[in-house]
C-alpha cells in the first residue's frame, strides 16, 4: 500500500486493473513534456471498394464484429437520459451468451439502469466511465462487480484509450443522422443531440465500429462528425432514444433563490478577479448555481461591453444565445446539454464541435482547457484543503460524475467551485471529503451562500476580492460555522475491499472507493 | 443577533415565521433587513408554533449583517400580546406593527413594550418600531403616527390591505395607492425617518419590479419590502448609487470638510453651489455606498 500526494492510501495493484500509480500532483506528470506510458496504435483496417456496410439490425452488426467473452464495448452518453442504444446493445450481447464484458461508456445515466441484472449476472464484469448514478451506482458501491470499476475524467478517458488501458473491441456509436458509409453526426435529425465529441476517440481506436442511427440520410451525411474511414458497419433502427429526455432538463436557469445567490456571488468574484476583460474564455456546468453564473456574467459582459474569446465544454442553449449576442466569438462544444444547441452546431461556423482529446486530454500539445480563463464547477462536497468530491454521496453510494471536473480545474486560470454550505441536514463544506475527484491544488475559490473561500495559495486573488468588498472567509472557519448548524454525520462504514478507483486525468490514482458495509 | 449599526434599509425580505428552513437561511441572501413574519404569512392555527420558532431563531440563528425585524400580530388580535411577550425580551432590531391606524393603538403597544422591557431590565431604546400603514384611516393619520415617538424609525405601507380597505382592485401600476405612497413619504421626510414601500407580488416579473422600484425611489422611499430572495438584487441595485453619483458625492463631502476648516459655509463643486442640504444628500449617498463620510476628512 502506497500513499499518494494527498496522503490517501492506494493499493500497489488490484485484480482486474494491475499495477496502480499513486497520484503525484496536478501537473507533476505533465512537466516533462511527454507521457511516460506507451501508446498503442489505433486499429488499422481494410475494406474492398463498393462493399456495403449496411446491416439489417443491430444484432446482425454486432454478430459481424465477432463478439467474445471478455471484450470491451464502448458507448457515448450524448443521448443522456434518453439513450436506448446502450441497453439494446448490451441486451443483444447478453442474449448471445457473451460474458465478462468490460463496459466503457463515456458516462452512465438513469437510462442505463436496465443493465443492472447484467452486472449482477457477471455479463458485465467491469465498468470504465466518467460517471455512474442511480441503482447502478448503489450496486457498484456495494461491490456487486467482479472487478473494480474505474472513474475517469473526460480527458483521462482519451489517454486511457490511447494507452490501451481501455482497449475497445467494439464501439457502438448512436447518431441522429448518418449515411450508408458511416459518416455520422448528432447535429440534426429527429433525435438530434448536438456534439458527438466523446465518441470521436472510440471511432478512431476501436477494433470494430458500428454506427446506429434512426435517420439514415443520403450520402454524404454532413457534417461528418464521425468519418466513414473509421466505421465498419451502419445500422438503421426505429429510434435511438427519447428525444425529450435527451434535453436533460438541467439547462434552464434555476429559480432557486439559494442557487441564484451563490451564482451572483460567484459572478462578483469573476468580475473582480482581474480576468474579466476582453478576450475572456469561460466554461460553466449545466444546471443549478453553476449555469446560473452564466446569467450574471452575461449581464455584466453587456454592462461592461466585454467581448469574450470562447465558451467551452458542455454547451447549453444559454451559451448559444451568448454567442449569438456577440458576447463570445466562438463556442468549442464537446457535449451539448440541450437539443436546441444542435441547430447552432449545424448552422454557425463559430460553434465548433470538438472531440474529448482536443477538449481535455492532458497528453498532447495543448488541449482547449489549457486556454481556459474561468471555469465554474459544482460539488457534492468540498474539504478544508479545497479537495472536491463529485462522485460519492453521503451514504457512500456512487452517484455523480467526474466528467470534465478535474480536467477543467487543472487547466483554467481561475477555478470556481459553487455549492451550498450544507444541503438539508448534510454539511457540504467538511473537514474531509468522502472521496477526492478534483484535488484542492487545482481549485482557486469555493463560493457558498455564507461566504467565499479563497485557496491560500492564491493570496493575490484573495486581496483583490477583499478589496472589492466581497465576504471572504477562511474555509476552516466556514467549516466550523456549518458544523454548528448541521453537526457531524456518522462516518460511512466501509469494508477494506476496494470496489472502484478514481483515476486522475494523468492516469494516476487519486482515490479509491471502498465497499459500503451492509 | 446582529449588533451592527443599521445605516441602510434598501431591501426588507419577508420570511414566514413558521418556515424553519427559510428562517435559517434568511441572512444569506444579501437583504439589508429580514422581516420575520408572525402575521399574514402564518395561518391562524400555526400562530403559536411560528412565535416559538421565531423566538428560538432570534436566540440561536446567525442573520449575519441583516437588520432583524419581526412583524407582530395586531394588538387587538388574540395573538398580539403573546407576540410582544415572547419577542420583546429578545430585543430584535425592530418590531413592525401592522394595520396601525391611530395614536391610541401606539400608546397601548408602547406601554406594553416598555413594561416588558422594564420587567427584563432592558433599555427602551434598542428595539425600534416600524409602523405599517394599511388602511385609509392610517394614511390620513400618518404624520401623527410617524411622529409619535423617536423610537419609530420607519414607516411602511402595505399595498394589499390598503387597496382592500379602499375597496379597489390592486392594479399592477398601483395607481390606487399613489396618493397614500406620497403622503407616507412626506410624513417620513417631515419626521426624518425611513419610508419603506410595499412588496411587488409578481416574482417572475423582474422588469416590472425594477420599474416600480425606480418609481418609488423617485417618490422618496428609502427601501422596499420583498417577498422572494430573487427580488433583493434588483431592489438593492436601484437603491445603490451609481459610480458617478458616488464620485460626485465624494467631491462634495471632501470640499465640505476643506471649506468647513476655513469656516466657509457655501462653496462650489463642479461649478455648482453647494450648501447644507446638498452636503446632507451627499453624505447619505456615500452611506448607501458603504463609504463612511468621516473617512474623507
Amino acid at each position: 500500500m502506497a500513499r499518494n500526494a494527498l496522503n490517501i492510501e492506494i493499493p500497489e495493484k488490484l485484480d482486474g486493473l494491475g499495477a496502480l500509480e499513486p497520484y503525484q500532483g496536478v501537473w507533476t506528470k505533465l512537466q516533462k513534456g511527454w507521457m511516460s506510458e506507451q501508446t498503442v496504435p489505433p486499429a488499422i483496417k481494410a475494406r474492398m471498394p463498393h462493399t456495403s456496410k449496411m446491416c439489417d439490425s443491430l444484432e446482425e452488426a454486432i454478430l459481424k464484429c465477432n463478439p467474445q467473452d471478455g471484450m470491451t464495448v464502448s458507448f457515448h452518453h450524448h443521448l443522456r437520459s434518453g439513450d436506448d442504444i446502450l441497453v439494446q446493445a448490451m441486451t443483444i450481447l447478453a442474449n448471445m451468451g457473451i460474458k465478462d464484458i468490460i463496459l466503457a461508456s463515456s458516462s452512465l445515466t438513469s437510462a442505463h439502469e436496465p443493465i443492472l441484472p447484467f452486472i449482477e449476472q457477471g455479463i458485465i464484469s467491469q465498468i470504465y466511465s466518467s460517471g455512474i448514478r442511480g441503482a447502478i451506482g448503489e450496486a457498484c458501491a456495494r461491490g456487486i462487480m467482479k472487478k473494480p470499476f474505474v472513474i475517469h475524467s473526460h480527458g483521462g478517458r482519451v489517454r486511457s484509450v490511447q494507452t490501451g488501458k481501455i482497449k475497445i473491441d467494439l464501439a457502438i456509436i448512436a447518431a441522429s443522422a448518418a449515411d450508408e458509409e458511416g459518416n455520422a453526426t448528432g447535429s440534426h435529425g429527429p433525435s438530434a443531440f448536438g456534439s458527438i465529441g466523446y465518441a470521436m476517440i472510440d471511432a478512431w481506436y476501436a477494433k470494430q465500429v458500428v454506427v446506429v442511427t434512426d435517420n439514415l440520410v443520403d450520402y454524404p451525411c454532413v457534417p461528418p462528425s464521425i468519418r466513414q474511414n473509421y466505421v465498419d458497419y451502419v445500422v438503421e433502427v426505429d429510434s435511438i432514444g427519447d428525444a425529450k429526455k435527451i434535453a436533460s432538463g438541467t439547462t434552464r436557469i434555476t429559480k432557486a433563490p439559494l442557487d441564484l445567490r451563490i451564482a451572483k456571488l460567484a459572478s462578483e468574484a469573476i468580475i473582480h478577479s482581474g480576468l474579466f476583460k476582453n478576450g475572456i474564455s469561460f466554461q460553466v456546468g449545466a444546471g443549478g448555481a453553476s449555469l446560473a453564473v452564466a446569467k450574471f456574467v452575461r449581464e455584466a459582459m453587456k454592462k461592461h461591453e466585454i467581448v469574450g474569446s470562447f465558451l467551452l465544454g458542455g454547451v447549453t442553449s444559454y451559451g448559444v444565445n451568448m454567442l449569438n449576442e456577440g458576447l463570445f466569438r466562438a463556442i468549442f462544444d464537446v457535449q451539448s446539454f440541450d437539443a436546441a444547441v444542435s441547430q447552432s452546431i449545424m448552422n454557425n461556423p463559430y460553434h465548433i464541435e470538438i472531440g474529448a482529446a482536443l477538449y481535455a486530454n492532458p497528453f498532447n500539445c495543448g488541449c482547449m482547457i489549457n486556454k481556459l480563463d474561468i471555469v465554474v464547477l459544482g460539488a457534492l462536497e468540498v474539504d478544508v484543503n479545497f479537495n472536491v468530491n463529485v462522485i460519492t454521496g453521503s451514504e457512500g453510494d456512487v452517484r455523480g460524475a467526474s466528467g470534465g471536473h478535474s480536467d477543467t480545474a487543472a487547466g483554467a486560470n481561475l477555478t470556481i467551485v459553487v455549492c451550498p454550505s450544507f444541503r438539508g441536514r448534510l454539511p457540504i463544506i467538511k473537514k474531509k471529503v468522502n472521496n477526492v475527484v478534483t484535488p484542492g491544488d487545482s481549485v482557486d475559490i469555493v463560493v457558498t451562500e455564507r461566504g467565499i473561500c479563497v485557496n491560500p495559495k492564491n493570496i493575490e486573488l484573495e486581496q483583490k476580492l477583499k478589496k472589492a468588498g466581497l465576504n471572504i472567509k477562511k474555509i476552516q472557519d466556514l467549516e466550523i460555522e456549518v458544523d454548528k448548524i448541521t453537526g457531524q454525520p456518522d462516518p460511512i462504514e466501509h469494508t477494506d475491499k476496494v470496489v472502484g478507483v478514481i483515476e486522475y486525468r494523468d492516469g494516476t490514482i487519486i482515490d479509491t472507493i471502498k465497499q459500503i458495509k451492509e | 443577533m446582529n449588533q451592527n449599526k443599521i445605516n441602510k434599509r434598501r431591501s426588507m425580505l419577508y420570511i414566514p415565521g413558521n418556515n424553519p428552513a427559510m428562517l435559517q437561511q434568511a441572512g444569506v441572501y444579501g437583504a439589508d433587513s429580514v422581516l420575520l413574519d408572525l402575521e399574514d404569512a402564518v395561518a391562524l392555527n400555526q400562530k403559536d408554533a411560528a412565535r416559538i420558532l421565531v423566538r428560538n431563531m432570534l436566540k440561536s440563528n446567525d442573520f449575519y449583517n441583516c437588520e432583524i425585524s419581526v412583524r407582530l400580530n395586531h394588538i387587538e388580535t388574540p395573538f398580539g400580546i403573546h407576540d410582544l411577550e415572547e419577542i420583546i425580551p429578545l430585543q430584535p432590531d425592530a418590531v413592525r406593527l401592522p394595520k396601525t391606524e391611530n395614536v391610541e393603538e401606539l400608546k397601548k403597544v408602547f406601554e406594553i413594550i416598555e413594561k416588558i422591557e422594564d420587567a427584563h431590565g432592558l433599555p427602551h431604546t434598542k428595539t425600534k418600531v416600524h409602523v405599517m400603514i394599511e388602511s385609509a384611516l392610517g394614511v390620513q393619520n400618518v404624520y401623527e403616527l410617524a411622529s409619535f415617538s423617536p423610537r419609530i424609525d420607519a414607516i411602511t405601507i402595505g399595498g394589499q390591505d390598503l387597496t382592500a380597505d379602499m375597496q379597489i382592485e390592486k392594479s399592477k401600476d398601483n395607481y390606487g395607492i399613489d396618493y397614500a405612497r406620497k403622503r407616507i413619504v412626506m410624513a417620513s421626510k417631515a419626521t426624518k425617518i425611513d419610508a419603506v414601500d410595499t412588496v411587488y407580488v409578481d416574482v417572475e416579473d423582474e422588469e416590472g419590479l425594477r420599474e416600480e422600484t425606480v418609481y418609488i425611489k423617485k417618490l422618496g422611499f428609502t427601501g422596499k419590502a420583498v417577498i422572494n430572495p430573487r427580488q433583493i438584487n434588483i431592489v438593492n441595485e436601484v437603491f445603490t448609487p451609481t459610480e458617478s453619483e458616488i464620485r460626485k458625492a465624494y467631491r462634495i463631502v471632501k470640499a465640505y470638510y476643506e471649506n468647513k476648516a476655513k469656516d466657509i459655509g457655501v462653496f462650489a463643486v463642479d461649478g455648482k453651489m453647494v450648501d447644507a442640504p446638498v452636503v446632507t444628500r451627499a453624505i447619505h449617498t456615500l452611506t448607501l455606498a458603504d463609504i463612511d463620510p468621516e473617512t474623507i476628512k
